[in-house]
This record gives C-alpha cells, sequence and structure tokens, in this order.
C-alpha cells in the first residue's frame, strides 16, 4: 500500500481520501469523519519523516475504522442509537497497534446496530450502498468498511466477523477480507457481540495488505486472555500446499449458478498449476446455521445486557423509576433486529428450553469442529463460496429474519470451529455484481493461507479496479 | 413449538423491554419464524457428544497479581454518565 514519505506527504494521503469520501457521500459509508483529527495526525507525520525518523510500516496510510472500534476519535457507537454520545476514554489494542505504526484513522464506518445483520440495513444512521449497485446493499455487518476499500477511499479498514461480516461484504463488494483463527488478534476496545465467536480483522485489495497488517496487530494481549501467543509471523511455513478441497453439499441449487461457476474456474485454475482438488463430504454444515442461531443470541443477550443508560450512552428521558428507566432506554435505544436476538438469546437460555436448544447447539458444535478437523486431515485448504448469492437489493429481506439469516449459512461454521477464512474476489456476474469465494484452512493457517491465496488471483484484477 | 403471547411477554421482562402493542405483534411474528427455523437441529443426532463451548486452544491464562495502571480515570468515565452527583452516577428512585 502507499504510504508516505518526503515527496507524497501523509497530509497529501489524508486530503485525497477526506475529499474521495466526500465525493461518494451518498453511499453512506460514514458515520464520523475525522477531518481535524486526522489532518492533525498527518502534518505530526509529516514532521517526523522531515526530521528522518521512521515512522512505521503504515506511516500515514488513510483508513477507516468499523464503528465498533473504541477510540477517542469521534463517538464509538456500533451505528446503535443506545451508544449515541458514547466518547470513549479507551483505545481498541488493534486501532494502538495500527497508530503505533503510523496509519491515520479519516473516519467511522457504518455496520448494522451492534454487527446484528448481512447487509448494514439494520444501521441506526440507515444502509450503507454497494460499491457496485447503488440499488443493492453493501453486505454487513462491516458494509461501510467494506465499500470505503471497494471505493478507494481509504487503503484499508477494520472489520469484525463473528458470522461472516467480515467476508460477506468483502465479497458483495470485490475486495479482500479476512477472518483470522480465533484468538489471532486481540478484543480490548471492541464492541463484544458474541465472545466465542467475535474475531478482528481487515478488508484490503491484496493479499500483500493483508498479511502485513496481520503481522502488525496479531498476537497475545494481557488486556484480552483470549488472544493466542504470537504465532502468526513465526507460524512455520508448512509444506507447500497440495490438495484443496471442496465441499460438496454447497454445490446445489441453493446457490447461485453464477458462484458455482466461479467456483469451478478457480478449480480449473488450480488444476492446471498442478493442484488436487479434493471433494469433500461435510454433512454437519447443514447444521451450524440453525446452532449459530442459537450460540449467538445466547452470547448477544449475555453481552447486550449491559446497556442500561446508566453509565453511558442513550437514556430514555420519560422515566420516573429506576425499572422504568432500564426498560424504556434498552426499548427505545435498541433496533428491532438487537430486540429479536436478545429475545432468541433469552429463550434458548431459559430454563426448560436450555438442554433442546442451547445444549443442542453447543453439541453441534462439536461436530462441525470435527469434521473440518476430518477434512484438513484430508486437504490442506478449503475453497468454497462467502454467499450463497451476490449483492441483494436493498429491503429485499430486511423485513424477513430468516431469509437474512440464510445469508450467512456458508460463513457461520468457520466461527463455531474457530478456523480462519480469506474472502477473495473471483471475477462478476453477467451483471456486474463481484462475485466472492472464501479460502479456509486449518486454525493457526492464517499467514500460509493469505500467501495461498495469490496462487488465485486472476489476470483481469488491473481491470477490475479500473471498472470502480 | 409454537411461542404464545405469554411468552414473548414473559421474554421482554428478561430482556428488559418495555415493548409496545404492536411491538409484541411483530416480534412474536419474527421470533416465531426463527424458533421453526432453529428447530431444524432436532433432526441431528448428537447423542453421546460432548458440548463445545468455545473454541480458544488455552486453558489457564495466567497474568501477574498487579495492579496496572488504568486507560480511564474516574473523572472521565463519570462524565460518560448523564448525570452525576459527589463522584456518584445519579439514576431515578429506586422504590
Amino acid at each position: 500500500m502507499k504510504t508516505a514519505n518526503k515527496t507524497v506527504t501523509a497530509e497529501r494521503l489524508v486530503r485525497d481520501a477526506l475529499k474521495k469520501a466526500e465525493f461518494f457521500k451518498d453511499y453512506n459509508i460514514f458515520t464520523f469523519l475525522n477531518e481535524e483529527g486526522a489532518l492533525k495526525r498527518a502534518r505530526e507525520i509529516d514532521a517526523r519523516i522531515a526530521k528522518g525518523e521512521n515512522v512505521g510500516r503504515l506511516a500515514g496510510v488513510p483508513y477507516a475504522l468499523k464503528d465498533n472500534f473504541l477510540s477517542p476519535a469521534g463517538d464509538t457507537t456500533a451505528a446503535a442509537h443506545i451508544l449515541e454520545g458514547f466518547s470513549s476514554p479507551v483505545t481498541a489494542t488493534a486501532v494502538r497497534k495500527l497508530e503505533s505504526e503510523g496509519a491515520i484513522m479519516i473516519g467511522r464506518v457504518n455496520m448494522d446496530a451492534f454487527a446484528h445483520g448481512s447487509s448494514t440495513e439494520n444501521s441506526y444512521f440507515g444502509p450503507t450502498l454497494n460499491a457496485y449497485d447503488k440499488e443493492r446493499v453493501a453486505g454487513g455487518s462491516s458494509g461501510g468498511s467494506a465499500v470505503a476499500v471497494a471505493l478507494d477511499i481509504v487503503e484499508f479498514a477494520t472489520g469484525t466477523d463473528t458470522g461472516g461480516s467480515i467476508r460477506q461484504p468483502a465479497s458483495f463488494n470485490g475486495v479482500y477480507g479476512f477472518k483470522p483463527t480465533y484468538g489471532c488478534i486481540s478484543r480490548y476496545g471492541v464492541v463484544a457481540m458474541a465472545s466465542s465467536l467475535d474475531c478482528v480483522g481487515f478488508f484490503t485489495k491484496s493479499p500483500e495488505d493483508m498479511d502485513l497488517l496481520m503481522s502488525i496487530t496479531a498476537g497475545q494481549d494481557v488486556n484480552d486472555l483470549t488472544t493466542l501467543p504470537d504465532y502468526y509471523d513465526s507460524a512455520a511455513a508448512t509444506d507447500a500446499p497440495t490438495r484443496i478441497g471442496v465441499i460438496k453439499d454447497f454445490d446445489n441449487e441453493s446457490v447461485d449458478k453464477e458462484i458455482r461457476e466461479a467456483l469451478k474456474n478457480k478449480c480449473e485454475l488450480l488444476k492446471a498449476k498442478g493442484y488436487e482438488i479434493v471433494e469433500l463430504e461435510m454433512p454437519s454444515l447443514k447444521y451450524a446455521l440453525p446452532a449459530y442461531y442459537i450460540i449467538q443470541p445466547a452470547e448477544v443477550a449475555s453481552n447486550l445486557s449491559r446497556y442500561d443508560g446508566i453509565r453511558y450512552g442513550f437514556r430514555s428521558e420519560k422515566s420516573e423509576h429506576l425499572d422504568d428507566l432500564y426498560r424504556n432506554t434498552r426499548n427505545e435505544g435498541f433496533m428491532p433486529e438487537n430486540k429479536r436476538r436478545i429475545m432468541i438469546g433469552n429463550f434458548v437460555l431459559s430454563s426448560g428450553f436450555y438442554d433442546a436448544y442451547f445444549l443442542k447447539a453447543a453439541k453441534a458444535r462439536t461436530l462441525i469442529c470435527k469434521e473440518y478437523d476430518k477434512a484438513f486431515s484430508k486437504v490442506d485448504y478449503i475453497l468454497m463460496p462467502v454467499a450463497p448469492n451476490p449483492a441483494f437489493k436493498l429491503g429485499e429481506k430486511v423485513n424477513d429474519p430468516v431469509s437474512m439469516y440464510l445469508e450467512d449459512v456458508m460463513s457461520v461454521s468457520l466461527n463455531l470451529a474457530g478456523v480462519p477464512g480469506l474472502a477473495i474476489p473471483a471475477g462478476k456476474t453477467a451483471s456486474g455484481l463481484p462475485i466472492g469465494l472464501q479460502l479456509v484452512g486449518p486454525r493457526r493457517s492464517d499467514k500460509n493461507l493469505i500467501a495461498f491465496s495469490k496462487e488465485l488471483e486472476i489476470d483481469d484484477a488491473i481491470e477490475e479496479e479500473e471498472n470502480v | 413449538m409454537e411461542i404464545k403471547r405469554e411468552e414473548i411477554l414473559h421474554l421482554a421482562e428478561l430482556s428488559n423491554f418495555s415493548l409496545s402493542e404492536q411491538e409484541v405483534e411483530s416480534l412474536g411474528k419474527d421470533l416465531q419464524g426463527i424458533l421453526s427455523y432453529i428447530s431444524q437441529l432436532d433432526e441431528l443426532d448428537t447423542s453421546g457428544v460432548e458440548p463445545t463451548y468455545q473454541v480458544f486452544e488455552m486453558e489457564n491464562v495466567w497474568r501477574a497479581d498487579k495492579v496496572l495502571p488504568q486507560e480511564a480515570a474516574r473523572e472521565e468515565l463519570l462524565a460518560l454518565s448523564k448525570e452525576t452527583e459527589d463522584n456518584q452516577i445519579k439514576v431515578p428512585k429506586v422504590l
């Protein structure tokens, strides 16, 4: 990615990014533009460059921050009314690491409120529009991040992925999106959704940029005891991969024909390069989505019980009694989808239903993990679609929660198993919408997985960029 | 299973929501749809399978028993609340 130097200053990079953000205003990408703060930081960085100092690997690089990362720059709202006006005194570890290498946050970007959704339509700020078709959704929940990178406003954007929230919007907008191994990047200072599934990751325009961001942000953090020891850069390169799996169960009518076609083309490309394509049967994956929509809401209900209007954020004004204050604040402050998930979560956890739903889902999770273990004993990586369809029309699914959930049918199993997945651009549909595929590897294969994705790059990558 | 109006009200109570009558109806319909969908898990044979609650590979992560400096000062945290008095957060009456 383009970094600042003595000729091309950080101030110029930041001004360009801000200008583009203004130009694409009607896409509704940003929830906050950090004009003053970004320019101030750019001048500081330029002064250090002028003195000959080494500013870092991301010197003056403008980036977009998903609105669920805490930092004192702008309010952190997670695109939710209930966090309105919350200006964090705390900085997320991932943000601190990026900025210590010289990156400059030019703005906070839109998302489904609390990352609940697959289209960014559940945002308190309204939907973000798709980079390729303004009548279509950006995908979600990290829709603003994907579109900010796809429209070349910023070099990269942060995201979070609980069930596909990085990979699906990346695939809808033709960029790279990475969900690392569970525990790879610290979640300190990130608004929690479902703690056993949440991962921090990125949107970039190339595998090289992804690798750079991963080596900067991965690693153990005393503030997040669910971070793995530093393994990203030291991961010993495994033997050169030879076998790539495709999942037989996903090759059916429920997946868009052009996406299945794109997958076949990539398999041909790999075969031509000497890789063996292995068909895998993974029958438990069929149950990943129902298991996910039990486990995830259960954790959501627990994590979101902290929002009560007392200590920070929005507080309902019309309450005379403390209990009313809680109920009114939560009722006015949450979006309908937040309420659905909290209520479903409380349902599956309540006595009488716990065994039939939550415990059952936790057992299904075991079967899904085992199926991945088995698959990776046969193949090095798996290549599969990210979502069953390209970007859909705005309003098409937002009032039908189950059809929106079905968007996640091929992405959630990775989160349940904790394995990494990289969404890669894989051409376009006849009508010009981006198609994405995901490359999935065993736990801790992150670095090799990203490196391997270069084997799948297509020659018309340059043409693709010109079309934006 | 069918979800009844009383159950929706009970879940709203557990979730601390003051739902309007219209929301009781619309959320009830949505929740019914979601429950029907997730209930397909019934088909899966999980007999003899241990549950998995998390996939983090480490156990017993320790840290030194030392007080570390906090990033946020008390004043900054209190300033986030709507109403404070004598370093305490003010709320409406409890009883």
